[in-house]
Order: structure tokens, then C-alpha cells, then sequence
């Protein structure tokens, strides 16, 4: 049973801890996240959503408890290793301002020395899937693409060398309600497709419900619970069902005219 | 005889002098880089190193020039020739402005840009010239004009214990009171460091990458 179960979880947090000087930033935390769910940490800033990120590809190391990723302590992972098959993606995107739209996307199949051709049809491909035409953008800089697009090709860069991790922080977070909406449904459309171990990090509740399969809701560096989206919806811990009556008041405090309607 | 007639009856020997002067400049510069990017990048690394380094590099700086090239005059290697001695003395002048902006533009560059590049398992040494480098270059090259102009104007003291340059003519000058001497290396090394200053300049806005 104990094998079945490493199969199924691809990344698992056992009893992890995080601390600066003294400060928990994460306590006690555990959690396992199956394999080609999206599985979302939902919480305001501050309680530790971002950390437990960084843990995963080990840009943090945990000060007691494990994180194992495909079954192995980030520990015992060569970093580099581990973080070249671990797509990451954050607000902002965190492009490499001194390089072309091409040359971002092609930096881990660069690092992996693949060959030029491939490397140039797989950028050509990726910039496809994000909903950018090559020709255009493939030799702008990112202070000439707008939010939105520079988030994709954020994306782009992250799914790369097709990584069956992809780590989200707040990726959508920077940009206007529109586009994001927008956004988030071609994200949707591609998860779909391509199936990845996604954790995404966010602290708004609508993009938790849209995009999560299973939400994990955390409070001051602590694991509150975990729960489908339906869950979320109609759960009685008061944290949670804070978040979902703030959700149903925006929605209640539109112009009566709409609400009047039976 | 006007002034224009003397300097050009003076063209070939200020023109050694110059060359003599570039040569100085040069020479402690690229000393002054060579030693002063990877202090640079070591307070970058380890910021207990910062004090030290910097302290040492600031204390060098408060020395007056004159007083620096006697200082130096006894050490064994170093006395022996002038040219020597001043180069080593331009380049610790030189060294404080270097480190400070190597140091600052690396620490200028968006904290995200290097979590990504972390993230994306890139080695240290691979962001520290792919990333970090690059990013940090228009500081870095503020950093070398301020020196360039600095040493440009030093190097003519360095004529004081006869390492030569236009500091020559700014002696002779003094020494004869004759102020068309004084001006004969007081003219080029302004232009110089003009130069410098313009040149360096244009690289930086070139290199400066837009956010």
C-alpha cells in the first residue's frame, strides 16, 4: 500500500517546519498533492502560502519535518536537478529583462544543452500554445509586452522542458480584472490539456474556486483544512466560510435590478 | 609669441606626455577593475566582507595623493620605479568607486529576476555571468567613469616623483611660474577626462536596459 502511495502523491510536505530566527513562518505542516491536480494554497499574504512554495524546489530548505518530491527529500535532490524539472512560474513573471521573449523561453533547454533546432521549434510551439504569435513576439523584450502578455510568457518559460511540476505564485495577480479572467480560463483550457502536478498559490478566493482542485486553506503559517471546491463552498470552519460570505456579499451588493429578478 | 604658437611649438612633447598620461590611466584602471568586480561580487556574496573591504578602500581614498606615492616609495618591489608606483597608487584610488557600484548593481537587480533564475536551476556561477552581470553592467560602467575622470586628474601628480605625463608641464610650470606651461598639460588632461567622462557615458545609456 505504502508504494501505491508513493506513485499517487508527487509532491508531500510530512511535518514540515520553516522558521526564521525563531519566527515559524510554517508549522507542522502536512500535505500531499496527487499527481495532475491543481492543487491551490489559499491565504491572505503572511501565512506562509509563498514559503511552502519555495520548499518545494527547494529555494527554501525546511528547519525540521521533510518535503519529498516524487517520493525523494528535496534534501537528497541534487537543487539543480530538482529545480530544472520544476516549472515555476510568479507575479510578475520575473523575466530576465536583458533577454529577448525567445531567449527567456528557451533558458532551461538551453541550460540542458539541447540542440539549437529543437530549442528554436520548441519556443515557436510553446509561444503558440500561450496565445502568441511567434513572428511578433518572439524577439521583443519584456518592457515592450503588455501584463498580461509578459505573464504568458511566463508560463511559456515554465513549461519549457515540460516539467511535470509547475509551481504558481499569485501568477495572475498583477493584472487587470479582465485579462485575467481571460487568462485564467486559457489556463484552465491548457491544464486540461497537458495534465501537470500544479500548486498554485493565491489569495483570492474566486480564482481558488475556479482553478483549484482541491484547496488548501492556510492561517498564519498553519494548515486550516483541505477541501474540494463544493467543499469550500458550504464549509463551517469559520475562516473558510469567511471567505465564501465575503465572495456571496460582493455578489449580493449588486444593483437591486439584477437581484429583484426571480 | 601667443599661447597657440607656444603649444604648438611644444605639440611633440605634449604629445608624448599624453600618451605617457593615457598609458598611466589606462594601465591602473584596468588594475583597478581586475581587483575591484570580484571584491565586488565577494560582498555580494558574504556582506561580512563589506566592512572590511570597503573600510580598507575608504581609508585609501582619504590619503592625500601626494602623501600616498611617499608612502609607497619605500616598498621594496614598488620604489623601484616610478611608473610603477603610481599605477599601483591610481588603481587603490580608483578601487572605492568600482566596488561601490559593483556592489550596488547587483543588489539594484529586481529580487525576482534572481528567484527566478534560481527557480529555473540555473548554478551560481551561470547567474552570476548570465544574469547578474549583465543586469548590473550600466552601475558597474557609472562606476568606472567617476573613477576614469578621478585618475585622469591624479595621474598629473604622479609627475611629483617622476613617473611622467602632463603632470610634467603642470611643475615645469609651477617651478618657472609661467602659467602657458601649466596650461600646456592642464588643457589635454581636461580633455581627457572630458573624453572619458562622454565616452563611458554613451555606454552606459547604451547598455542600460529599460524596465
Amino acid at each position: 500500500m505504502n508504494a501505491a502511495e508513493e506513485t499517487e502523491f508527487c509532491i508531500e510536505f510530512r511535518g514540515t517546519e520553516f522558521r526564521i530566527a525563531e519566527r515559524a513562518i510554517l508549522k507542522s505542516f502536512s500535505l500531499a498533492v496527487r499527481r495532475g491536480e491543481t492543487l491551490v494554497l489559499l491565504g491572505r499574504s503572511g501565512s506562509g502560502k509563498t514559503t511552502a512554495l519555495k520548499l518545494v524546489n527547494r529555494l527554501l530548505e525546511p528547519s525540521a519535518g521533510e518535503v519529498r518530491v516524487e517520493g525523494r527529500s528535496t534534501l537528497e535532490w541534487d537543487p539543480i536537478r530538482l529545480r530544472r524539472g520544476i516549472g515555476y512560474v510568479i507575479q510578475e513573471a520575473g523575466l530576465f529583462p536583458h533577454f529577448t521573449v525567445a531567449r527567456n523561453i528557451a533558458l532551461v533547454p538551453q541550460l540542458e544543452n539541447w540542440r539549437q533546432e529543437r530549442t528554436g521549434a520548441r519556443v515557436e510551439e510553446l509561444l503558440c500554445i500561450v496565445g502568441l504569435d511567434p513572428a511578433q513576439f518572439a524577439g521583443r523584450y519584456p518592457h515592450q509586452l503588455s501584463g498580461g502578455q509578459r505573464q504568458r510568457v511566463g508560463v511559456a518559460r515554465a513549461l519549457a522542458a515540460d516539467p511535470p511540476i509547475l509551481l504558481m505564485d499569485e501568477p495572475f495577480g498583477a493584472l487587470d480584472a479582465l485579462t485575467r479572467a481571460e487568462i485564467q480560463h486559457e489556463f484552465l483550457d491548457l491544464q486540461q490539456r497537458l495534465r501537470k502536478t500544479i500548486v498554485f498559490v493565491t489569495h483570492d478566493v474566486r480564482e481558488a474556486l475556479l482553478v483549484g482542485t482541491r484547496i488548501a486553506l492556510l492561517a498564519a503559517g498553519a494548515l486550516v483544512g483541505i477541501y474540494s471546491p463544493q467543499q469550500f463552498l458550504c464549509a463551517t470552519e469559520p475562516m473558510a466560510a469567511a471567505y465564501v460570505a465575503a465572495v456571496r456579499e460582493d455578489v449580493m451588493r449588486q444593483p437591486s435590478a439584477k437581484r429583484g429578478a426571480p | 609669441m601667443n599661447f597657440i604658437q607656444f603649444f604648438l611649438a611644444h605639440r611633440t612633447e605634449i604629445l608624448q606626455a599624453s600618451m605617457e598620461h593615457l598609458w598611466l590611466v589606462f594601465i591602473s584602471m584596468l588594475l583597478a577593475i581586475v581587483a575591484g568586480v570580484p571584491l565586488g561580487i565577494a560582498i555580494t556574496r558574504k556582506p561580512w566582507l563589506s566592512k572590511p573591504i570597503l573600510g580598507s578602500a575608504n581609508v585609501a581614498e582619504t590619503i592625500p595623493s601626494l602623501a600616498l606615492f611617499g608612502f609607497l616609495l619605500p616598498v621594496p618591489w614598488l620604489g623601484a620605479r616610478a611608473d610603477r608606483l603610481a599605477i599601483v597608487a591610481l588603481a587603490m584610488y580608483a578601487l572605492l568607486p568600482i566596488i561601490r557600484n559593483t556592489v550596488a548593481g547587483i543588489q539594484g537587480i529586481d529580487p525576482t529576476v534572481r528567484d527566478a533564475a534560481r527557480a529555473m536551476g540555473m548554478t551560481g556561477r551561470q547567474i552570476l555571468f548570465r544574469v547578474e552581470l549583465p543586469l548590473s553592467l550600466p552601475v558597474l560602467l557609472a562606476g568606472i567613469r567617476v573613477a576614469t575622470v578621478w585618475t585622469v586628474g591624479i595621474a598629473t601628480i604622479a609627475a611629483a616623483i617622476g613617473a611622467g605625463g602632463l603632470g610634467e608641464f603642470i611643475f615645469r610650470g609651477l617651478a618657472m611660474v609661467d602659467n602657458r606651461v601649466i596650461l600646456e598639460g592642464a588643457i589635454p588632461a581636461a580633455i581627457m577626462a572630458l573624453a572619458a567622462d562622454v565616452g563611458i557615458g554613451m555606454l552606459e545609456r547604451r547598455l542600460r536596459h529599460p524596465r
